[in-house]
């Protein structure tokens, strides 16, 4: 009987042994290098891993942080955390960084059921890419929402949702964290992420159409028709290929009221208090 | 004749609805006016030569090719070039075309318009490519492939057979079968004609053997010819495929990213064939061709020969009309084609078919859970596995499983959505799979 | 208005549905064997188990998955029948309804319904009853052709429990049997024999087999390769050993097998996606059905090696690829 006890103390211990012995080997040898820095700087990200800032996720995200200078370290942005926590991570490496106005996404496109009614329908298509592939869309507009919604589906904060009434996705600003993954993921290019102005207002030509005026017009009653008004209310702002751009730095909240009252098809948008 | 060829791997078989098999091949007549998309065929848009208000003739030429991948574009009717910009295609998006009014049918007086059959071949090798050059000759089977390049082998090449391929196993397409019934000879003659510009002595016509009437004609009149034979192909979707036909008739099957030139092969479609016949032999451009207009929503379904940039619309009329039950347009087979959302877009030198179709007959259900059948595998003339490369798409993402997978190598026939039970659109996956994969 | 979508604008005219529904038929000669040896007791336990899995399946989509109801597809009927045909005649309802729930809600809907499921329901329900009530589960009532109940409620055991108990050892068991008490083999195939309602009769289960084949609901490669599999190695087994019970036709037409093989392996949900991994996936399934009904402790093993070949079945499919168009022999 005692012999059975110490031949299993033995055999377990033995067993025990060997396999710390093991795991204790394995750890050294495959030990991964990090970086002091790095580690720190992983504790402030906040884990979304949404590759919003344009690297893999945030430990890739951290390393890039760790490895840069000055100037690089400029260029890093982490569109989720925003200024706070870029903050936080430039005083872990005793930079200073620059300012950054509040960003959202916005959608470039105001071809709403009603304003740019269906002249065919879709069967069985359930994305926005391949319905991009197969035709023009469903109201005739080349360039608009395709109103399928694959925006919504590659949402990671849910800033995103269908408006019933309209088709289009509507954007939540105050949810909108600007990582881009709408962005990249239309087919058409319609998101653009856009700084907010002091006042927490927005300004945008919400049409890519890039037909003449009146084909556009056909399609969409909201289609930006290229008529210039707005580029002489503001001389930065630039009318190509019969569409109008806003530049990002227009401050909104002198302009943006104006702007929008001025464009007769009402391609220009106008919002205040966005993020409430 | 006993010898039935086909490929192993894969392959459907939908029903024929072959309506238009027994009716001849009918003039379409000329609309009021036609538009010319510049861009017919895979490559570079050819370059535009006409402006606003100039007077044009059947076969001038109104675009220029574009470098060696890109095709000269021909007028198609007589009458005054209307406007030169973007208009809406059968996708609706924009093109650049050519709209020409029509008045009378006046042709270019070079163009040999009688019906005399010319046998004797007279021209170098060099001088017939020239002749495909200059008639702006693409490939009619839907690809676009600028003949010129495939009938000049390149240093080092060499090519044992040329294969014209008469398998049309779409679905209610015909046009290529009426070819074959109606202009049998030239298409022989024309299948000498590409034998002689890459020096060789071998082609074979593959019909498949749904087709009997074309088959008999073809190879009684073969008899009369050295180096072109008639094989039947067995009926089976998708045997008119390159890669298909290619291992079908040879044996051999293309690797990855290889053209049939590296197996010794080329393959012509036989609409391609007459048209080289027609180019070389009586100097006439490429500006017209069979369509077969059919489907549940037309009332007379025909085969018409059509002048390019002929609007939709007219041919459907034509056939008796549109009604208000039709749901789908489609342009092509009802297995590669594409629906169509704008009636007044253009054919063009690669439409092979119109097809209207009623509600009921076409309607797609939505797609329900995925029962892990197989079937989409078992069918893939491929060899892909369709379920698995739409697990491995990540949007953006990496895309080493989608090449692991061969995603790239989907020839996009659409046998895997056809025999899906679940009716998930597994073309649409792979189709973007491929993009992906093309991003990176 | 017109509709636009994408290419192929046509397909078949077999949904999934319809393919259940194939299934549902192929089934239907098995259950008519059982209801003429065992009579309405082996009715009884048929309209249970599919009543079950169909109440269990609808009361699942309706108040937890709040999804569209999917009892129409038929699969929740093909679940049901399975585990009726697993099961002795004398099986208590509430015990089958037992099993129904473990199948449909353990072994279904837990996993994320239909095509989610990693193990055959009807299996893991068979073999959830057999642990728990054992006995149940092993009385075998004897067949009498064309009576509506059992005349004597005489029980019996099966052709496999006979096989199990012959050895050379010479040692002597109140249940030894001797190779001149097993069934004939003409017995065996029509059914005249003790077992599990659905799997008695080989010939109306190579009926639905047939039927299956005939519709293209599977292709011949599952069920040729797991019986071929099975009588190659009883074969090679009998003629090494001399031992009896090893007899490889008595295996191939008793027990689970013949039901195992042609409905159980082949369902689609469970079984590989490529023609090569469903080879494997056959072959790997005789071969454990021979160990565990020759070497373990139970008569039958059916239902546990396909259980576990189950398991391995995204293993078999991520390394099972079929050879592409184009790539080098």
């Amino acid at each position: 009987m005692d012999n059975l006890i110490l031949l299993n103390t033995v055999i377990l211990g033995s067993i025990a042994f060997v396999s710390a012995l093991i795991l204790y080997l394995v750890s050294k040898k495959f030990k991964v290098e990090t970086d002091e820095t790095t580690v720190k700087i992983v504790d402030v990200l906040p884990q979304a891993n949404c590759g919003g800032c344009g690297r893999a996720g945030c430990a890739d995200f951290a390393t890039a942080c760790a490895k840069a200078d000055a100037d690089l370290f400029a260029n890093l942005y982490c569109p989720v955390g925003g200024q706070k926590v870029m903050q936080q991570i430039a005083a872990i490496k005793g930079f200073e960084v620059a300012e950054k106005s509040p960003t959202t996404a916005v959608l470039l496109c105001q071809g709403t059921c009603q304003n740019a009614p269906s002249k065919v329908v879709y069967e069985a298509v359930s994305s926005c890419r391949i319905a991009n592939r197969i035709s023009s869309g469903q109201s005739g507009c080349p360039d608009g929402c395709l109103r399928l919604g694959d925006c919504i589906k590659a949402c990671k904060f849910g800033a995103l949702s269908v408006n019933e009434e309209t088709g289009l996705p509507q954007i939540d600003s105050s949810k909108c964290v600007s990582c881009g993954a709408c962005a990249k993921v239309c087919p058409r290019g319609l998101f653009e992420i856009r700084p907010l102005s002091q006042n927490g207002s927005i300004v945008y030509v919400a049409c890519r159409n890039k037909q003449k005026g009146a084909t556009a017009r056909k399609n969409c009653k909201a289609a930006c028709i290229g008529c210039m008004k707005c580029s002489k209310i503001n001389d930065l702002i630039k009318v190509e290929n019969n569409i109008s751009y806003i530049p990002a730095d227009i401050d909104a909240s002198r302009f943006g009221e104006e702007l929008a009252k001025n464009c007769p098809t009402g391609a220009i948008v106008y919002k205040e208090n966005v993020v409430e | 004749m006993s010898k039935k060829y086909t490929f192993p791997m894969g392959g459907i078989h939908p029903e024929k609805y072959k309506l238009t098999a027994n009716c001849p091949i009918e003039d379409a007549g000329l609309p009021e006016t036609v538009c010319i998309p510049v861009k017919q065929h895979i490559g570079s848009s050819a370059k535009i030569l006409v402006n606003k208000g100039d007077k044009v003739k059947v076969g001038t030429l109104i675009a220029d090719a574009d470098g060696i991948v890109s095709s000269d574009v021909h007028s198609s009717v007589s009458g005054e070039v209307l406007k030169v910009e973007d208009v809406a295609g059968s996708t609706g998006y924009e093109e650049k075309m050519i709209t020409i009014k029509v008045e009378g049918d006046e042709w270019e007086e070079s163009i040999d318009r009688s019906d005399k059959v010319v046998k004797e071949i007279n021209f170098t090798p060099e001088e017939i490519v020239e002749k495909i050059r200059t008639a702006g000759i693409v490939g009619m089977g839907g690809a676009g492939y600028p003949t010129p390049i495939k009938t000049s082998i390149p240093e080092g090449k060499k090519v044992d057979i040329l294969i014209v391929n008469g398998i049309e196993c779409e679905p209610f397409l015909t046009a290529d079968d009426r070819l074959m019934i109606e202009k049998a000879e030239q298409i022989i003659i024309g299948a000498r004609i590409i034998n002689k510009a890459l020096g060789i002595q071998n082609a074979v016509i593959a019909i498949d053997e749904n087709k009997p009437h074309a088959i008999a004609t073809l190879d009684a009149l073969c008899r009369l010819y050295v180096g072109v034979n008639v094989k039947v192909c067995k009926t089976k979707y998708p045997q008119g495929g390159e890669k298909q036909l290619i291992r079908a008739i040879t044996g051999k099957e293309l690797p990855t990213g290889k053209l049939p030139l590296d197996v010794g092969c080329i393959v012509q479609n036989v609409g391609t064939v007459h048209a080289v016949y027609e180019a070389v032999m009586k100097n006439k451009p490429l500006f017209e061709r069979i369509i077969t207009v059919s489907g549940d929503g037309i009332q007379y379904p025909s085969n018409y020969r059509v002048r390019v940039g002929t609007p939709i619309s007219y041919l459907i009329d034509k056939a008796g009309g549109m009604d208000e039950s039709v749901s789908k347009i489609i342009l092509g087979g009802p297995m590669m084609g594409n629906a169509i959302v704008n009636q007044s877009a253009p054919t063009t030198k690669l439409t092979s078919g119109v097809l209207l179709f009623k509600e009921d007959n076409i309607s797609k259900t939505e797609a329900s859970a995925c029962i892990r059948c197989g079937k989409c595998a078992l069918v893939c003339p491929a060899g892909l596995r369709p379920f698995a490369i739409k697990q491995a798409i990540t949007y953006n993402g990496p895309t080493d499983e989608l090449r692991k997978l061969h995603a790239g190598d989907c020839i996009e026939c659409g046998c895997c959505a056809y025999g899906c039970p679940a009716n998930i659109p597994l073309l649409d996956y792979c189709k973007i799979a491929k993009q992906e994969i093309r991003k990176k | 208005m017109l509709k636009i979508s994408t290419n192929p604008h046509m397909q078949t005219s077999r949904n999934t549905k319809s393919l259940m529904l194939d299934v549902v038929i192929a089934l239907m000669p098995a259950a008519v064997a059982a209801v003429l040896f065992f009579g309405l007791d082996a009715l009884r336990v048929i309209l249970t188990s599919v009543a079950g899995c169909v109440m269990f399946e609808y009361l699942a989509c309706r108040y937890w998955l709040k999804i569209k109801n999917t009892t129409s597809d038929y699969s929740a009927i093909i679940t049901g029948l399975l585990l009726a045909y697993n099961l002795p005649s004398t099986m208590p309802c509430w015990m089958i309804l037992i099993g129904s729930f473990v199948a449909i809600i353990i072994a279904k809907v837990c996993f994320g319904g239909l095509g989610c499921n990693i193990f055959n329901p009807a299996l893991v329900g068979r073999v959830f009853l057999f642990i728990s009530f054992p006995v149940q589960m092993t009385v075998w009532p004897n067949p009498h052709f064309l009576s509506l109940f059992s005349p004597d409620g005489s029980t019996g055991a099966t052709t496999l429990r006979m096989l199990k108990s012959m050895n050379n050892s010479g040692e002597i068991s109140a249940e030894m049997y001797t190779i001149d008490e097993l069934p004939s083999y003409l017995d065996m195939f029509l059914g005249n024999v003790g077992g599990c309602i659905g799997e008695i009769s080989a010939l109306a289960l190579l009926l639905g087999l047939g039927y299956m084949l005939w519709r293209k609901v599977i292709t011949w490669h599952i069920p040729f390769y797991y019986l071929a599999t099975v009588l190659v190695m009883t074969t090679i087994l009998y003629y090494t050993t001399g031992n009896a019970k090893f007899l490889p036709m008595a295996h191939l037409l008793s027990g689970g097998l013949m039901l195992g093989a042609i409905f159980m392996a082949t369902d689609y949900t469970t079984s590989p996606m490529t023609v090569k991994g469903q080879i494997i996936y056959a072959i790997c399934c005789g071969f454990l059905t021979v160990i565990i009904r020759s070497f373990s402790a139970y008569p039958e093993g059916v239902s546990f090696a396909i259980l576990i070949m189950n398991a391995f079945v995204p293993l078999i499919d991520k390394f099972a690829v079929q050879r592409y168009y184009g790539e080098k022999k």
